[in-house]
């Protein structure tokens, strides 16, 4: 394998052992409060890149997933007593299986109607839990947090600690679906379908495939919610503000390459800590709408494209790494 | 008090509220009828909320998931000029050669940045007009807060009682003029010059481009009604009940439901499916309560995805 | 007599109301060069779309190499040998040129191997033998028309086809890139492939031809050699109007 594939795999180890160390370290404890939100959203937003960007269909319903992840992991907390590895990969699990269902149901359309059906999936989830009492129905659920594992003085150091190995998890499979013959598939089915089937590519696997990693990894996501906010309810956890945000990380950062959405999902959530506290949560959403827009009109390449334009500002007929 | 007004109050509960219904199913031919009766009326609303998405998105083919959005900007413009003192449906038809414009300006500036230039123009315009439903409804919440809001006027507020049956007259009212809109655009579309040149653009725009006609010009016009239109639907949703600023989102479900279930390109096909919805909604809140409401419209949605997504009579 | 290749047996196709193919019989035989000509909106891209597997047929079957391939999806197809060019060129535009002809190298000739380097020299091999090695990492929505007519045939042969179908491959060019484009077609015709040619430009189709068949309004009206089927009055009313 070429040079470059090892040196990533440095850096992700090198950003794991990182992650712990700070997790041990005695730094504040609102630190990991905000970063395991950070890194949430690294999750999604490199989650959403991997259908939108490289497959380009939109998800809408990132927020569903999301959700589900997070109503998975306390059923079986609930019911099972189930420890938190396993909660998530039941999360994987089952919104992975709901990533298929829904593309299975709408792929062979045009994209919008794709788009369409994961608002339906938020919203028919989101009935759902609102309907069913033993996961709390409408009013939400209470949970009382085990004690966290051995290395790790508090419950959501613990939890910093998981979400960062699963960013970095979801980078590295963000990367290796990029670069690999599957990212090529994917980016001659959303140059020109037909083109590419004819060409030998599997359309609807791939298209597949990548629905269904990307909603398990939004589920995995999910997961650790209940007991981050030791609190479940279906309002919040199923709100489109997540949606948003993972979407709009992903082209505001850029949605050509691994990095982007890793940009954009810390610039939003960092942004959305800051202004959700100094002015509004609402003030937040319209920034956030505003910058979307403007990037898609005026920057669609995000801040990776600007950053390769500042860079090489007059390279004619280079074709894009 | 009947049936049909407690339905009525419980169909536009926004989503997110907790009044779970324990009662046991009442099964009855009188419940069932007005149920129906309600869907008819309901239904004939819901064709003319969706009607603007069935030209923009239907014929003109431009993913317009901002148009919700645009209803329930139309429904609290209608309430501001309602705080004035103008009657709402009054307030609703000012508000269409307004909004007329508004639907001009934004289709010309999706056709500069997206349509033109081709290029990933999919992910990029749902992803804008996602950020514009947004931007509207982050903007609502900021104007005039997120409580609900609604209009007074005289006919709302009052009943007829046909038999042992109380329809309120604001539904008969937005009944009437939903038809008349729906009848108004089809006319318009299949008997005036301009309105056979915007179904010939949906069809074959290369055809028309060599008969002189200029397409650009033709669908900004088709969008423009599209748009103006919505703005009266906006006056009639928040004459039937309050709003607030996420209810765009379940009218995401039943406008796209609508257009869906019609079929891409019939206008005539929005009646019937406006009706097939309300129909359904109206009975599943009868006999499951009105939690259950917003998944009716979502689900039928991805049936018809799943079994005939050409809708009923899709081109 | 060589054996046949691709049968295609009473296939017919609607859209609605509109029948666009009608009961369609064609056998091309291994190795043959073959013309299908007709006026626009005959049915000769619908014809092409049935084969290659980009629409299904309604009515009739399609056997390749022995095997009934009415029921498989294109890139099935394409994998048992059967590639097309398109009428108006679909480059894959976010990729440069060489990187065009790793797909249908990776996802056909290829599969479970994946070798990168060998890959590449592959398939530079293939832009060179168009005459587009200069032009192998330019990116693809940066090609005149005629260098994307030759990235289309470059990708359809990337794939290592038996059959390859050019839908108007020539339209638009001048001349002397038709002689280009056709030197470039016998060329693959000597190595072992089956050509059909789809082509309005009368001159490049009867000349390459050994076989001829005129489509109109979905039926075929006439089939033959070159200089049959110029001189039948059938074509001559279907092209001209009676």
């Amino acid at each position: 394998m070429r040079r470059g594939v090892l040196r990533f795999e440095i850096c992700a180890a090198a950003a794991v052992v990182l992650a712990g160390i700070i997790s041990l370290s005695g730094a504040n404890e609102y630190f990991f409060y905000a970063g395991y939100v950070v890194l949430q959203f690294v999750v999604l937003a490199t989650a959403w890149n991997i259908l939108g960007g490289y497959a380009g269909y939109v998800n809408f319903g990132t927020a569903a997933f999301f959700g589900i992840g997070a109503y998975t992991g306390v059923l079986l907390f609930k019911s099972l007593d189930a420890p938190l590895l396993v909660q998530m990969a039941a999360a994987a699990a089952v919104t992975g299986m709901l990533g298929f269902g829904t593309g299975l149901l709408t792929l062979r359309l045009r994209g919008i109607f794709y788009s369409i059906a994961t608002v339906a999936v938020i919203f028919i989830a989101e009935t759902l839990m609102m309907n069913w009492r033993y996961v709390g129905g409408a009013t939400g659920l209470q949970l009382l947090r085990p004690s966290p594992m051995v290395p790790f003085e508090t419950y959501t150091r613990m939890l910093f600690f998981v979400m960062a190995v699963l960013a970095v998890t979801a980078v590295s499979i963000a990367r290796y679906i990029e670069i690999s013959w599957i990212g090529r598939g994917l980016r001659a089915l959303r140059d020109t379908e037909e083109a590419a089937e004819c060409s030998g590519v599997p359309t609807l696997r791939l298209k597949l495939l990548a629905c269904t990693v990307s909603g398990a990894l939004m589920g995995l996501a999910g997961a650790p919610l209940p007991m981050y906010q030791s609190f479940l309810e279906p309002a919040s956890s199923f709100s489109l503000n997540y949606s948003v945000v993972a979407l709009a990380a992903a082209i505001i950062g850029g949605t050509a390459n691994w990095l982007g959405p890793v940009l954009g999902a810390i610039l939003l959530a960092s942004m959305q800590q800051i202004v959700t506290v100094t002015i509004s949560s609402e003030m937040n959403v319209l920034v956030v709408g505003v910058m979307l827009v403007v990037f898609v009109v005026a920057a669609p390449d995000g801040i990776l494209g600007l950053i390769r334009k500042l860079r090489r500002p007059r390279a004619a007929g280079r074709s894009p790494p | 008090m009947g049936e049909a007004a407690r339905l009525a109050r419980a169909v536009f509960l926004p989503l997110g509220t907790t009044e779970t219904d324990d009662r046991p199913m009442i099964f009855s031919m009188q419940l069932l009828f007005e149920a129906v009766v309600f869907g008819i009326l309901l239904g004939c609303f819901y064709a003319a909320v969706s009607i603007g998405l069935s030209l923009a998105f239907g014929l003109l083919d431009v993913p317009h998931v901002a148009h919700p959005a645009v209803l329930v900007l139309g429904a609290y413009c209608t309430y501001l000029l309602g705080s004035y003192g103008w009657d709402p449906i009054i307030a609703g038809l000012a508000l269409m050669p307004l909004f007329f414009l508004f639907g001009v300006a934004m289709y010309r500036f999706y056709y500069e940045t997206f349509e033109k230039r081709g290029t990933d123009a999919g992910v990029r315009g749902l992803a804008f007009f996602f950020g514009i439903a947004f931007i509207i409804e982050v903007g609502l919440i900021l104007a005039f807060g997120v409580d609900q809001r609604l209009v007074e006027a005289d006919y709302i507020g009052k009943s007829f009682t046909f038999g042992e049956m109380r329809v309120p007259l604001r539904m008969l009212l937005a009944f009437g003029i939903a038809l008349a809109l729906a009848a108004a655009l089809t006319l318009y579309l299949s008997k005036t010059f301009t309105g056979r040149a915007i179904k010939a653009v949906a069809q074959d725009e290369g055809a028309l481009r060599l008969m002189g006609a200029d397409p650009v010009r033709i669908k900004q016009w088709a969008f423009g009604i599209a748009t103006g239109v919505t703005a009266l639907a906006g006056a009639l949703l928040i004459i039937i009940g309050p709003v607030e600023p996420m209810t765009d989102r379940i009218y995401i479900g039943r406008t796209f439901c609508v257009v869906v279930l019609a079929g891409l390109g019939s206008m005539t096909g929005t009646l019937a499916a406006g009706l097939i919805l309300g129909i359904s909604e109206s009975i599943v809140l009868m006999h499951f309560g009105a939690s259950w409401a917003p998944a009716v419209a979502f689900g039928l949605l991805l049936v018809v995805l799943g079994i005939r997504p050409q809708g009923l009579f899709g081109r | 007599m060589s054996e046949t290749l691709l049968r295609v047996a009473q296939v017919s196709k609607h859209f609605g109301g509109f029948s666009a193919l009608s009961e369609v019989s064609i056998d091309i035989a291994q190795g043959e060069r073959f013309g299908l000509i007709g006026p626009n909106g005959s049915g000769k891209t619908t014809l092409i779309n049935c084969i290659s597997g980009s629409l299904r047929n309604e009515g009739g079957t399609i056997v390749f190499d022995g095997h009934d391939i009415s029921g498989l999806p294109a890139y099935r197809r394409t994998r048992l040998g059967i590639a097309r060019s398109f009428q108006i060129p679909r480059p894959f535009s976010s990729m440069s040129v060489l990187e065009n002809l790793l797909v249908p190298l990776e996802y056909v000739v290829h599969r479970g191997l994946r070798l990168g380097a060998d890959i590449r020299a592959e398939a530079m091999q293939i832009l060179q033998s168009m005459g587009l090695a200069d032009k192998a990492d330019t990116a693809s929505n940066r090609l005149t028309q005629v260098e994307l007519r030759k990235l289309e045939l470059a990708r359809a042969m990337a794939a290592r086809p038996r059959l390859l179908i050019s839908d108007e491959a020539m339209a638009g060019l001048s001349s002397t890139e038709v002689e280009e484009v056709l030197a470039i077609l016998r060329k693959l015709n000597d190595s072992g492939i089956t050509i059909i040619m789809i082509e309005h430009i009368m001159k490049a189709v009867m000349g390459f031809s050994q076989r001829v068949i005129c489509l109109d309004a979905g039926r075929i009206i006439c089939e033959g050699t070159p200089e049959s089927i110029v001189k039948n009055p059938e074509v001559q009313k279907a092209y001209l109007g009676a």
